[in-house]
């Protein structure tokens, strides 16, 4: 048997977290994380904002220094791809052929940006002023094009179609923004919030333009630059540069490939497990059940990376914990600071607290009476309060919850202690024990497979030590 | 040139921590193996990099801002002697700075 080496594939906000979040849980065994960018782990969110707006450098976006992976004694193994996982012989292959074996393996892919399928697309993808927004180098860029008087066009009316809208018109850059759906923000937030955010946009100088679609793409002689926009109804829009962002497509495939259980996301129980007992996975990546939304979800948010992260690690160490969070999410435009808790869809009713006009409210979704998300505006403390209200799974009177009069706080004053108090009277997912398990090990390796996945996958391997998980007996 | 910081972390340890003076405490804080956990980067969205300021410093900091006010005023934890460290810019007179590790929330 050889040593343990734990593998982390996937140098993202997650992965770093996962490799630190390892060691904290007392794993003293190798430990490596392998990356296709030549960068340390680092923050992706400050892209669309202050990376862009060249309010800070790329070292400042990493997690962590260089200092603290030697001190942690994390390789780091970068601007190097796994092009496959073999895992019957548990051996992970690299881009350049080469093998290594690994003790358990933790799956941070993240996801990629989703391009775009006109059929100029592919020879946009080959000129130099066409962008997609994911990584530092992308936002290398796009931001050495942010001039004043430059004409942008941002394909994307989503978080970062707008932020990047913002930062780049605060450069003096033209922008305009083109949106396929009838309003900004339309898969995430209610049409009010949308069209808060529209007025916003127009009212910053933003050329806002929805329900349009790009059709085609002008280029110039040498073939080498986007020159126009064509779109629906026969409008065409000259252009400097274009950025799209029609957001995101989870890096899956290489779990799919080595025949893990992917369902739009890397198939994950409550302890982050994949499929196969020895592999965890977590971040953007990750299909997992969500105990307060009451079904499968998959998230992309920083929050997630990180929080499921942490429980992949105490997977990784034998210590195994529930991932039991309630989702938020962070989005900075202009001087407005939008905090979003909970998930709003499926809401039957929006509550106002605050004004609009005054750039500083709070939005209530409700659902049959039950509060399950909640938008903040420059309402910092409000938010705070509202994260204890979403997470409590209760209902409110919707005639308190519009009235600035009434303290918030006190609104939220009964909400539960603890989490697991407050999801005591959910029903879902059922109690490990109350799950069919694998007769084999014990094992419940993934919510909708009854019985053990991995076990048949290698029922040959005689006297093969499965982990069980808490709740389990044989 | 580095200043030394006195951190004592959520057990109770004393460490003293050599950073140079600049960018902001939590940038420092967030590379201890016990440090915190800063999921926003510094945005001042998430109050996960919470720490308690010696009494005998916290006098000698620049005052918090609204934004910081009010991400504390709701936290479970919050003691009077509360910051969150993102909003604490490093200085060469910070030398001797001596901070507790708020609990997680």
């Amino acid at each position: 048997m050889s040593e343990d080496h734990i593998y982390i594939v996937g140098a993202g906000h997650a992965g770093g977290e996962l490799a630190f979040a390892t060691r904290q849980q007392g794993y003293a065994g190798a430990l490596t994380i392998v990356g296709e960018e030549s960068h340390l782990p680092y923050q992706r969110p400050p892209l669309s904002k202050a990376y862009l707006k060249g309010e800070c450098e790329a070292t400042s976006l990493y997690l962590r220094q260089l200092a603290a992976y030697e001190k942690a004694n994390i390789n780091l193994l970068l601007s190097r791809r796994v092009e496959r996982i073999e895992r019957a012989s548990k051996k992970l292959v690299f881009d350049d052929g080469r093998e290594v074996t690994y003790s358990k393996l933790g799956l941070t892919t993240g996801g990629r940006a989703r391009r775009m399928t006109i059929n100029d697309a592919a020879r946009a993808e080959r000129t130099s002023n066409f962008h997609y927004l994911r990584n530092i180098d992308d936002v290398m860029a796009i931001r050495a094009r942010f001039e004043a008087g430059q004409r942008l066009v941002v394909i994307g009316g989503g978080y970062i179609g707008l932020e990047v809208a913002a930062s780049a018109i605060a450069r003096g850059v033209k922008v305009t923004v083109l949106e396929a759906l009838p309003r900004v923000l339309a898969r995430v937030t209610a049409p009010q919030m949308s069209e808060f955010y529209e007025q916003v946009h127009r009212d910053a100088g933003v050329d806002v333009r929805t329900n349009v679609e790009v059709i085609a793409l002008d280029f110039n002689a040498a073939g080498d630059a986007v020159t126009a926009v064509h779109c629906t109804g026969g409008v065409v829009i000259p252009v400097d540069f274009v950025v799209v962002g029609i957001g995101l497509l989870p890096n899956t495939e290489l779990a799919q490939a080595a025949g893990l259980e992917v369902d739009n996301g890397i198939v994950v129980d409550e302890y982050a497990v994949t499929s196969d007992p020895d592999i965890v996975a977590a971040g953007d990546c990750t299909n997992h059940p969500s105990v307060f939304c009451g079904r499968r979800i998959r998230l992309e948010s920083v929050p997630n990376a990180v929080e499921q992260a942490r429980v992949a690690a105490a997977s990784l160490a034998g210590k195994p914990k529930a991932y039991q969070s309630v989702p938020w999410f962070w989005s900075d435009q202009y001087d407005l600071k939008l905090q979003m808790t909970g998930l709003s869809q499926g809401y039957d009713q929006f509550i106002l607290r605050g004004s609009m006009q005054n750039r500083s409210f709070a939005a209530f979704y409700l659902r049959q009476g039950q509060l399950i998300a909640v938008d903040a505006v420059n309402r910092a403390q409000e938010f705070m309060v509202a994260k204890r209200m979403v997470a409590a799974c209760q209902s409110f009177d919707p005639v308190a919850l519009a009235d600035e009069s009434v303290p918030l706080k006190t609104l939220a004053g009964a909400s539960g202690s603890s989490f697991s108090l407050r999801f005591a009277h959910r029903r879902w997912p059922p109690a490990v024990s109350a799950r069919p398990h694998c007769p084999e090990c014990a094992y419940w390796p993934v919510w909708r497979v009854a019985a053990c996945f991995e076990h048949a996958a290698r029922s040959a391997v005689a006297g093969k030590n499965f982990r069980a998980t808490p709740g389990g007996s044989r | 040139m580095t200043i030394r910081l006195n951190v004592v972390d959520r057990n109770g340890g004393e460490h003293e921590v050599a950073t140079a003076p600049e960018g902001s405490l939590m940038e420092t804080l967030r590379e201890l193996d016990y440090g915190v956990s800063a999921i926003c980067g510094g945005m001042c969205s998430c109050a996960t990099c919470h720490v308690y300021i010696d009494p005998d410093w916290l006098a000698k900091l620049p005052e918090r801002q609204s934004d910081e006010g009010e991400l504390l005023a709701e936290l479970q934890f919050r003691q009077d002697n509360s910051r969150l460290s993102c909003q604490i810019q490093l200085q060469q007179a910070y030398d001797g700075l001596r901070l507790t590790l708020a609990p997680e929330e």
